[in-house]
């Protein structure tokens, strides 16, 4: 069990007795300690370190970060703006909360720290509207934080400015999609942009060069300028560096957040050891492994196929348990790493239900703006919730996945393939209870099931 | 517009922090509803002037976002969480029995108008699931029993007005 500890190195004070989210005592436990010596530093060598540390963004595609900084526009003569996502909304995810309420100088130190490396000098965090409380923290945390000179005018004392507001959403998913938020951040409906020309690091806010970064993403900042980019890299695994972590929701017996190195805990031995396995008299069925839109994961399938191990190719033959929780093994066994929103559902969930429940958030949440999505969207949550509550067909599997396939790549933004993954692993997984719905949902149901729709 | 001192100096302060004032139409909004209860729509045309933009700007901003309010609720804006880690430990039970307590249905303001209970989606604290946001405080773990508590409580509070 040695190596099932939690590494916590951004969760290291969430939780802790006596820790208070004021900068007091953000300073007595070494608060900004590494902001004073970064900003003493040439920023060249702030992106060297965050482009060897491999680190990935924490927001759901992990991207890496170092790469993003990388393709910002310097020659354009235009400001460069960095954008906080705190728009946490991917169902099943709720790490950032905890970092926004409890730790909120650790985010503003490791923005400050962003901000330097890439001449920024003027910042957003873009937190969602159903956090007043959160927004309310950030908010005298900054001005604790401008009075003591490590935001806005020459901070730490140098010639660098660089100031940082909040700015709310108001109960849209579809902001945390970067150029929405951006849109939405202009005073403007959060309908996406198109790739290409607006990339936000050469068209972004304001149409100038723009870096949006998770959260989560910006305090892995704030380590890597503290130890390094090639001691971070020696966290977790090759690729998948540094720590994550897994919100776990659901069926199991200790919902929660932990913190372990990329890839060095499996899906078993999180849910099982760690979680305390499934609710008594009950056994897993399905995980949703990365945010609501990751394909999901039936508990019995196996997953077989060749990796790279070192130098070498090694075959794998894993179950749900046995697949390693990092970006790269994830999306091997045909899902993602996303969020690490992991919700479990054990075999009281029935799959139609459970789907529809799905669409209609899916439905809900899409801009609107393309045809495939909206439509597709709303048909998808209106063909499930007809299964659930009207009449179901056997042939209802085959049209939920046609609608579903006519989504994906015909869309501006990400969405599109976010909405359309669940139907498609849903029914390429659980056929046989979608085929079956019209009989089965006439059976008696487990006491303990709930009503999912 | 009738809006008070305070708000109208924080409307002053948040439209500096843009370099473009359209900006500021979010925080805007959220200011007016807070001191208003909602968006009505002398409002929009008043934001639109402020930020020197046009009507349909903001009107297609107060329609777009779940959050905004064209017409008042009720005094305690009850919203639970629908998305699915809370509907597997129970959201849909725990939304129903607050529906019970006040005599209304999600979306209604309740016939007291003490509260409007509605659905909401994923507020990201799916591990203390189920969850519900009461205007500005998170309620965890809100299962039927701790539903009753919270509406008994907000009863009470109703009768000493």
């Amino acid at each position: 069990m040695a190596d099932l500890e939690q590494r916590r190195i951004i969760f290291k004070h969430i939780d802790e007795p006596g820790y208070s989210n004021d900068i007091a005592c953000y300073v007595r436990n070494g608060g900004y300690e590494v902001l004073k010596k970064s900003v003493l530093r040439k920023p060249d060598e702030l992106i060297d370190e965050v482009k060897k540390s491999g680190l990935r963004g924490r927001g759901g595609a992990g991207f890496p970060c170092g790469v993003k900084w990388g393709l910002v526009d310097r020659k354009s003569g235009k400001p460069i703006y960095l954008i906080v996502n705190a728009d946490e909304s991917e169902p099943g995810t709720f790490k950032d909360r905890y970092i926004m309420h409890q730790d909120p100088h650790q985010l503003i130190e490791g923005t400050m720290i962003s901000c330097f490396a890439n001449n920024v000098k003027q910042a957003y965090i873009y937190i969602r509207g159903e956090m007043p409380h959160g927004a309310r923290i950030l908010e005298k945390a900054l001005a604790e934080a401008r009075a003591a000179g490590f935001v806005g005018k020459n901070i730490c004392g140098t010639t660098y400015s660089c100031d940082i507001f909040v700015h709310r959403g108001a109960g849209a998913y579809i902001c945390g999609e970067e150029t929405g938020l951006i849109e939405s951040l202009e005073g403007k409906r959060a309908n996406p942009r198109i790739k290409p020309p607006y990339f936000p690091a050469v068209l972004g806010l304001y149409q100038c060069p723009t870096i949006v970064n998770n959260v989560e993403t910006l305090c892995h900042v704030k380590y890597i300028a503290e130890f390094g980019g090639i001691e971070y890299a020696k966290i977790g695994t090759p690729n998948n560096t540094g720590t994550r972590i897994f919100c776990v929701s659901g069926h199991v017996q200790r919902p929660g957040y932990y913190e372990f190195e990329a890839g060095k805990i499996t899906m078993g031995q999180l849910l099982n050891d760690v979680c305390g396995g499934p609710l008594p008299g009950r056994k897993f069925k399905a995980v949703i492994p990365g945010g609501s839109s990751a394909k999901i994961l039936r508990f019995g399938e196996r997953y077989k196929g060749k990796r790279k191990v070192g130098a070498d190719m090694v075959d794998y033959d894993w179950g749900v348990e046995d697949v390693p929780m990092d970006f790269d093994s994830l999306g091997m066994v045909g899902t993602m790493g996303g969020s690490g929103g992991v919700i479990v559902m054990d075999d009281t969930v029935n799959m139609v239900e459970a789907l529809a429940n799905i669409n209609a958030f899916y439905s809900h949440e899409s801009c609107g703006q393309c045809t495939p999505c909206r439509e597709g969207s709303l048909w998808m949550k209106k063909i499930t919730t007809r299964m659930v509550h009207g009449n179901a067909r056997s042939e209802d599997a085959a049209l939920l996945k046609s609608v579903a396939d006519q989504i994906p790549g015909r869309t501006i933004c990400a969405f599109g393939e976010a909405c359309s993954w669940p139907t498609q692993s849903f029914i390429a997984k659980f056929g046989d209870e979608f085929k079956n719905y019209p009989e089965s949902k006439k059976a008696v149901k487990p006491a303990e099931a709930q009503t999912l729709i | 517009m009738n809006l008070k001192a305070e708000t109208l100096a924080k409307i002053d302060e948040v439209i500096t922090h843009y370099p473009v004032k359209r900006s500021a139409t979010l925080p805007l909004l959220h200011l007016i509803q807070e001191d208003m209860g909602y968006i009505p729509e002398k409002a929009e045309e008043w934001i639109a002037a402020k930020l020197e933009i046009e009507p349909i700007n903001v009107y297609e901003v107060v329609t777009f976002y779940p959050m905004f309010r064209r017409k008042p609720i009720g005094r305690r804006h009850i919203k639970v969480c629908r998305t699915l880690s809370c509907a597997l430990m129970g959201g849909y039970k725990t939304c129903e029995q607050f529906e019970k307590e006040f005599n209304t249905h999600r979306g209604e303001v309740s016939p007291d108008g003490n509260v409007t209970i509605e659905f909401v989606e994923c507020l990201a604290s799916c591990g203390t699931a189920p969850v519900v946001l009461i205007d500005d405080d998170l309620h965890e773990k809100v299962d039927c029993a701790k539903a009753k508590q919270i509406s008994d409580q907000i009863k009470a509070e109703a009768k000493k007005r």
